[in-house]
């Protein structure tokens, strides 16, 4: 994955090995440190556990995808202030598609209707089974017999009334869901398309240009939401992305256990898939390689031809649909759109790109060290509050490492420029 | 004739690399001694050893005969070693009288002593024969030459006994480069010891005294300059004879391919027209900022054309450089550092960046088809690195030009814009170049070749045209030209006939 081609032995290899391997060598050493450390803390050793690693990858799943499609702009040599709040937004648009049944457009029912149809008649089915329950627990009498079948055919059609309303509202939320999601996804595309027209058009840098967007995005979440936060009926959220990423045990559905395929929540598994993917199409496809140009240097790239502004509006436009994917995380791990829950994780994410052994200036990166850079990020965490060590400890050591890992690319690029 | 600075036996290695291996060098007081070498033959590491740079693993140096052992280029410049690089060290914003006394600064009491640096800036400004020049002037409105001025004043007033000069005419215009020479006899009139450092043997043979010739690390020679021949200079070198520095390939033109109709740019090219024919070297000469980058720029698609008309083939492609390109024009560009190549990606990925649509399969790219293509480019080009994969950056200036040209070869292009393309290239490498034009030519392709070295232009080009303040003033045959006709053409913007 990444940019590395062949076993080293040249300097050139040494050094695209050596900004691939490096950051994954990094996160073997933090894991075994934090290990050690348990081990000698005295109590049960916590850390080395299946729970505690998924918890890890659960924990920075959301963080993880939005720095895939981060990676892409920062190797082209750009950078994403606004990823934070338009994850927010997609989250919010996602919540909101669900709660006003956007999927109504397709399935035209009426998913609140049906859905207290089938309340009433539950309540009505309940009733009639009660009274029949009660009608033959006190036997039968003379006369009774007839209000028994009578009662019998009345729970019979409600019983299927109930029936079929409990169909039709299954139906409304068959579209209801991935209608909401794939408005949520093209939302994370149009607020990349927009960061890319603005970098493209304007003559302004990218660092300025997301900082604007990043605060339009937060109104446009805001707006949608209503100023708070919005809260879909649970029972318009599908159980699979529910526990998209959760880790509790869940109820079984047909003998399947959902959410997660063996023991790993559906979303860890998308974030390796997205991953492989995206490595892929920065290695083999015409698209990758004209980002990397690109991030290396602009003037070149479009002096062999490379339409730089549409590569530009493309490589935002592509992380934008990560970052759609990120808000489905974000969304699924509180159940509820929160305009005001992404402020800040624009940080993180750059972090985890740069830890991972990306460049600020361009032309360098790799998926593995991106998702690396984030693991770090996470497993530090998690192995502070194993060691109950305080949350301004860890604050300061991400920063040192953030420090840290711009230092070393610092170094990298001296070499370079002699 | 008394030796004002000796290094002896002096050897450095960088890791596995022999840089310098037991260099010896004496800098005669009052003299201009010319360092002569190809690039990589450690001139560079021998000047950072001798600025206090790098020190050096064995050798010993010695300055008006005590040891001389700088700990970094400020105790060098201290002792009264100086070094004028080609990428003049100076602060653009800062005045002349700020920028020469930067770092030996006079003050009185902890605040600036600005009479007492009116005077020295002044004396050293005199010395050099621009008394004129107002100290206040921020040193950005000053011309390339003029600027260099002040670098050398600065080198006086750090009562330099050694000025080291590393390249110092490769961007300077022609006046510029003998108003450079008048300052230099100056300095050596002072008794300052003088090291040259430059490809081009013109200059060498006119101001320089005496030599010394580096190749591989290793001294190969030295001594006055007026007991050997250029060739032999160049023997020296390169290690071998030269048989041809300007091998020549025959060829033919044929048909017209482009046409330039009246081509303006947004301010200067204006109004240049001419053909060019398929078999033809088309030279194009004239003075820094005559506009000769600006219309190749403008007829490639990178810059703005405001009014006229580009013919290729008969066809008149839109303005970017995607549709020259597909119009069958490669442009290789003067700045291989900053626009020609992308520095910090592979060979393989520089070479194939303008055309990778053979390697794409079902929307993949097939990295081992162009692996092969690559290998069989780099071989033809004899480009010499250790992979395909290694970074553009390691490369030394000559392969790394050949990549530039393989690329536009690579992309198929009938029409080759070269743009200074023997720059800062070693000798070797450029009569490969020269001998690769001359084959491209007889297989038909066109091209048109910017220079500001006339003597390559006339041995290379069938037509040389000469540009000046923006306009194509004459083309001719380059039989029919000399050194003096294009020159004063290219000032005067008159012809001589």
């Amino acid at each position: 994955m990444g940019v590395s081609e062949h076993s080293s032995k040249q300097p050139s290899y040494w050094s695209t090995l050596s900004s691939v391997l490096g950051p994954f060598l990094a996160l073997a050493a933090v894991i075994l440190f934090f290990v050690i450390a348990d081990w000698l803390k005295p109590g049960a050793d916590t850390f080395w556990t299946q729970q505690n690693f998924l918890t890890i990858a659960v924990s920075t799943a959301t963080v993880a995808v939005a720095a895939l499609g981060m990676t892409v702009v920062i190797i082209a040599g750009g950078i994403d202030l606004s990823a934070g709040t338009a994850i927010a937004l997609c989250a919010t648009v996602l919540a909101w598609g669900l709660k006003t049944d956007v999927g109504a457009v397709f399935h035209r029912g009426s998913l609140e209707q049906t859905s207290k149809q089938v309340a009433e008649l539950e309540s009505k089915v309940k009733r009639l089974t009660d009274d029949l329950k009660k009608l033959n627990v006190l036997g039968l009498e003379r006369g009774q017999a007839g209000k028994r079948s009578s009662l019998e055919v009345t729970l019979k059609t409600e019983q299927a009334a109930l029936d079929g309303a409990k169909a039709e509202v299954a139906r409304c939320r068959a579209w209801t869901a991935p209608t909401a999601i794939t408005l949520s996804v093209l939302t994370g595309c149009l607020c990349g398309c927009l960061n890319g027209v603005l970098v493209s058009t304007l003559r302004v840098v990218p660092f300025i240009v997301t900082l604007g967007t990043m605060m339009i995005y937060l109104g446009l979440a805001k707006h949608i939401g209503s100023e708070t936060t919005v809260r879909p009926i649970l029972g318009s959220i599908p159980d699979w992305l529910q526990n998209f990423t959760s880790l509790l045990e869940k109820a079984l559905w047909r003998g399947i256990p959902l959410g997660s395929w063996r023991g790993v929540p559906i979303g860890v598994w998308l974030t390796f898939v997205l991953a492989i993917g995206l490595a892929a199409i920065l290695r083999y496809s015409v698209f990758g390689r004209y980002v990397f140009a690109l991030g290396s240097n602009e003037q070149t790239a479009r002096l062999c031809g490379i339409n730089v502004p549409l590569t530009k509006i493309a490589v935002y436009s592509f992380a934008g649909f990560f970052i759609g994917m990120a808000g489905l995380y974000q969304f699924s791990r509180l159940s509820v759109g929160n305009p005001t829950s992404g402020s800040g994780l624009e940080l993180r994410i750059i972090a985890a790109v740069v830890i991972g052994g990306a460049s600020l200036s361009g032309g360098r990166g790799s998926v593995v060290g991106t998702l690396s850079g984030a693991a770090i990020m996470a497993v530090i965490t998690s192995g502070c509050t194993l060691l109950e060590l305080k949350n301004p400890i860890q604050d300061v050591i991400l920063g040192v490492i953030i420090i840290a890992a711009v230092c070393v690319d610092q170094v990298r690029q001296h070499r370079i420029a002699r | 004739m008394t030796t004002l600075l000796t290094m002896s036996a002096i050897s450095k290695r960088f890791g596995a690399t022999h840089a310098l291996k037991s260099v010896s060098l004496a800098v005669p007081a009052g003299k201009v001694l010319a360092l002569i070498g190809e690039n990589g033959a450690g001139k560079s590491t021998l000047m950072k050893v001798l600025s206090g740079a790098h020190a050096p693993d064995t050798g010993e140096m010695t300055l008006s005969d005590l040891p001389y052992r700088p700990t970094g280029p400020h105790a060098a410049r201290l002792a009264g070693v100086s070094m004028i690089y080609q990428e003049l060290n100076l602060a653009p914003h800062l005045s002349i009288e700020d920028n020469i006394m930067l770092g030996q600064e006079r003050s009185r009491f902890g605040m600036l002593d600005r009479s007492a640096q009116r005077r020295i800036v002044g004396e050293a400004l005199n010395k050099l024969g621009h008394g004129d020049l107002r100290p206040e002037t921020p040193v950005q409105a000053l011309s390339v030459g003029l600027q260099q001025v002040v670098e050398i004043a600065r080198a006086l007033v750090s009562n330099a006994k050694v000025i080291v000069f590393d390249e110092p005419t490769s961007s300077l215009a022609r006046d510029d480069v003998q108003h450079l020479f008048d300052v230099i006899r100056r300095l050596k009139s002072e008794g300052l010891g003088i090291v040259y450092i430059s490809h081009f043997l013109e200059e060498i043979r006119e101001l320089c005294d005496c030599y010394a010739v580096l190749r591989d690390g290793e001294s190969v020679g030295s001594g006055d300059l007026g007991g050997i021949s250029n060739e032999q200079i160049v023997a020296l070198m390169v290690g071998r004879t030269v048989d041809e520095l300007f091998p020549q390939v025959p060829h033919e033109p044929g048909e017209i391919v482009l046409k330039l109709d009246r081509l303006c740019g947004a301010s200067i090219p204006k109004d240049v027209s001419f053909d060019l024919r398929r078999g033809e070297i088309l030279g194009i000469s004239g003075l820094v900022g005559a506009g000769r980058t600006e219309m190749l720029r403008c007829l490639f698609g990178l810059d703005e054309t405001r009014s006229g008309q580009v013919t290729i083939a008969a066809s008149a492609p839109s303005q970017s450089p995607r549709a020259r390109i597909a119009a069958g024009l490669g442009f290789v560009s003067e700045d291989r550092k900053t626009e020609g190549l992308a520095q910090t990606r592979s060979i393989a990925d520089n070479l194939t960046l303008s055309r990778l649509a053979p390697y794409v399969n079902y929307g993949w790219l097939n990295l081992s088809q162009r692996r092969q293509e690559v290998a069989r480019w780099m071989r033809v080009m004899e480009v010499k690195a250790a992979s395909q994969d290694q970074f553009v950056h390691e490369l030394s200036g000559g392969n790394q030009q050949k990549v530039a040209i393989a690329r536009v070869l690579h992309q198929g292009a009938e029409i080759l814009l070269l743009d200074e393309p023997t720059r800062g290239i070693d000798v070797g490498t450029k009569s490969q170049i020269y001998r690769l034009m001359g084959q491209l030519a007889a297989e038909g392709k066109a091209i048109i070749f910017v220079s500001s070295y006339l003597t390559e232009l006339l041995a290379v080009c069938d037509r040389v045209g000469v540009m000046s303040r923006g306009r194509l003033k004459e083309i001719r045959p380059a039989s029919e030209w000399t050194e003096e006709d294009i020159m004063s053409v290219a000032v005067s913007g008159e012809s001589s006939k």
